[in-house]
């Protein structure tokens, strides 16, 4: 089995604060990894990293053995980016925005073919809204919109997939679904790295856990039950989402840049 | 009447109208995607920068055309370039350069010796100075920006709609970004013999503004804003023109304010239109929890009893009072 992702000595900051410090992971073909750690903990930031939205102050990060930086298969990625909404400033429909996730894809300047009408269809299918692929997506529920940035990802067949969170806010049954559609690219041989921070109906598909915890791995092993985050490796047993722990655990870790020499928060480095 | 139709047919009215078509349809394809990225205010910017450019023109006795192109190109870039940045500061840098480039123009212009009735007609648009050889350029530029702007339109909308995904996905995000940015610049100068530089903008974001109200997808909504963009280009050209007999109005502002009357048609009726799409959609087909008789009914419902039926599973409710009456036998359930 080879390496899909290989990061080492990996170290990330943001406005100057080291956000991430010496993360060290490889990640074998075929392998489902659920990250997880608690808010602030540098989830996003790592997947952001791996994916090369970040760059990195130390380190090597390695897609499929080649470096980073001259990694040019991009169309064999998937990432699903943790995001409110899916919507931008002008109107745009489910199928418009789904198909955008088919454009590496397809040849260029060429229209869509039909086999990337049936990928995209597919993906529909796999979230539950292909009845909704003519409405616009601003007029969707938020977690329809997270089902429908999580269709974009899949329409593109990716080989190596990211997902940030992507069950936040969606309802059990889709959950259920979702489970299933990532068992199917799983069974391809799809790798799959998912940040969660409860795995529900996707807890069997799991072969490995990695804990972050302030920036740096605190686990990395077999999958914890659900709930199982030792309260040492920042997990948060009983409290779900943005308990009240957690959000001290966040001031602390988590200083405001507001300097405006700082980067903004959303596209700064 | 026959006045205008007299007007029309001079030459210099030919060369005007020409380039309203083609800027009236280029304008709004450029601006679907500047609002797409939440920049609405770009063209603005390029063209305050753009008076510098027509400045250095008159001084140098070289065309404005050209210069305007090379200023406006490189403010387009450089504004590209601090949004990429995300500095927070970003917009107090933008706003620097534009106030830079409109003052840096009139001044300009004062040096040169013009007078600012010289610089009016780039400002706010002439029907006048639009030479037979600016006539060839404008309708290169503009076809190079449509073809751009829909050939690439698959591109071009990822990367508007989310840069990061874009680029995970392989997609040269920045050159994407830049050349939109040079697309508008490039836009701002073919626009500006029409609509002039102070009120391009408006051509480039009101049409999106008013096709959004009634458009739910990307593509119609780009269709629409050209169609809209040229009815208000050519149609406040027009108007400049036959106003021309009274009083002097220049074509820009009758081009936007046309553009706007548009929006201020389509508003309510987009707000209507999203409000009654909102009050038809079924509701989910959920069993109703029990089977909840309501209260004795004044009156039956049915195709034009003016409350709002909306389908439910397999049968219809009526919206009445906030409540939702469904046909049972002789009376209704509450669902
Ligand atoms: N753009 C930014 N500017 C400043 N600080 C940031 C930025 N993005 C992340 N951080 C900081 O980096 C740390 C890690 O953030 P990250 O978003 O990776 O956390 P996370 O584990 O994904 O949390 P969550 O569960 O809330 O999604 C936090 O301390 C956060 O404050
Ligand atoms: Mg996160």
């Amino acid at each position: 089995m080879s390496t899909v992702i290989e990061a080492r000595g990996l170290s990330v900051s943001i406005g100057g604060r080291p956000v991430l410090r010496g993360i060290d992971v490889a990640i074998s073909d075929g392998e489902f990894v659920a990250l997880m750690g608690a808010n602030g903990s540098g989830k996003s930031t790592l997947v952001r990293a791996l994916t090369g939205l970040r760059p990195l102050i130390t380190g090597e990060v390695r897609l499929f053995g080649v470096p980073l930086g001259r990694f040019r298969d991009r169309q064999r990625l998937g990432f699903v980016p943790q995001r409110p909404s899916a919507a931008g400033g002008v109107p745009a429909s489910v199928w418009e925005v789904v198909s955008s996730g088919r454009l590496t894809r397809r040849p260029f300047l060429r229209p869509l073919r039909s086999i990337d009408r049936a990928a995209i269809r597919n993906a529909l299918e796999i979230v539950g809204l292909e009845d909704r692929a003519g409405d616009g997506v601003a007029t969707l529920s938020g977690g329809q919109q997270q089902r429908v940035l999580i269709a974009r990802a899949l329409a593109g067949e990716p080989e190596l997939l990211f997902l940030d969170e992507p069950t936040a806010g969606v309802d059990l049954a889709n959950q259920v679904a979702l489970a299933e559609a990532l068992r199917q690219l799983k069974d391809k041989g799809a790798t799959i790295v998912l940040v969660a921070h409860e795995l529900g109906p996707l807890a069997p598909l799991v072969d490995r856990a990695i804990v972050l915890r302030d920036g740096r791995v605190a686990y990395d092993g077999p999958p914890l039950g659900d709930h199982a985050v030792p309260e040492t490796l920042g997990g948060e047993p009983h409290t779900h989402h943005h308990g009240h722990e957690l959000l001290q655990a966040r001031r602390q870790h988590a200083p405001q840049v507001t300097s405006p020499l700082d980067s903004r928060p959303e596209e700064g480095r | 009447m026959t006045e205008l139709l007299g007007i029309l047919t001079y030459p210099f009215m030919i060369r005007a109208l020409i380039a309203a078509v083609v800027t009236g349809l280029a304008a709004p394809a450029v601006g679907t995607y500047l609002v797409q990225k939440r920049l609405s205010l770009m063209g603005d910017g390029i063209g305050h920068c753009a008076v510098t450019g027509v400045a250095i023109g008159l001084l140098t006795h070289t065309s404005p055309t050209w210069s305007a192109v090379v200023v406006a190109v490189l403010a387009a870039v450089a504004i590209e370039l601090i949004r990429e940045r995300g500095n927070t500061n970003g917009d107090l840098a933008l706003a620097l350069l534009f106030y830079g480039g409109i003052a840096g123009g009139v001044m300009i212009t004062g040096i040169a010796g013009q007078s600012a009735q010289t610089l009016q007609s780039y400002l706010f648009g002439s029907l006048l100075t639009i030479a037979p050889s600016d006539v060839v350029v404008t309708v290169a530029l503009a076809l190079t920006v449509l073809v751009a702007c829909l050939g690439l339109g698959p591109q071009l909308f990822a990367v508007s709609q989310d840069a990061e995904f874009a680029r995970v996905a392989g997609i040269r995000v920045r050159f994407y970004n830049v050349l939109i940015a040079v697309l508008a610049a490039v836009t701002v100068t073919v626009a500006m013999r029409t609509v002039g530089l102070l009120l391009v903008s408006a051509l480039m974001v009101v049409p999106v503004a008013t096709a959004q109200q009634v458009t739910r997808t990307f593509r119609t909504t780009l269709a629409a804003a050209m169609g809209l963009g040229l009815v208000a280009s050519v149609g406040g050209l027009v108007a400049a023109a036959w106003l021309s007999f009274a009083a002097d109005v220049a074509p820009g502002p009758a081009i936007v304010m046309l553009a706007l009357a548009c929006f201020v048609v389509s508003w309510p009726l987009g707000a209507w239109r999203r409000h009654r799409q909102r009050l038809r959609e079924p509701f989910a087909a959920l069993e109703p929890l029990g089977h909840d008789v309501t209260d004795a009914h004044p009156h039956t419902h049915g195709d034009d009893c003016g409350h709002p039926a909306v389908p439910h599973g397999d049968h219809v409710d009526y919206i009445h009072d906030g409540h939702r009456h469904a046909p049972h036998g002789e009376h209704y359930d509450e669902h």
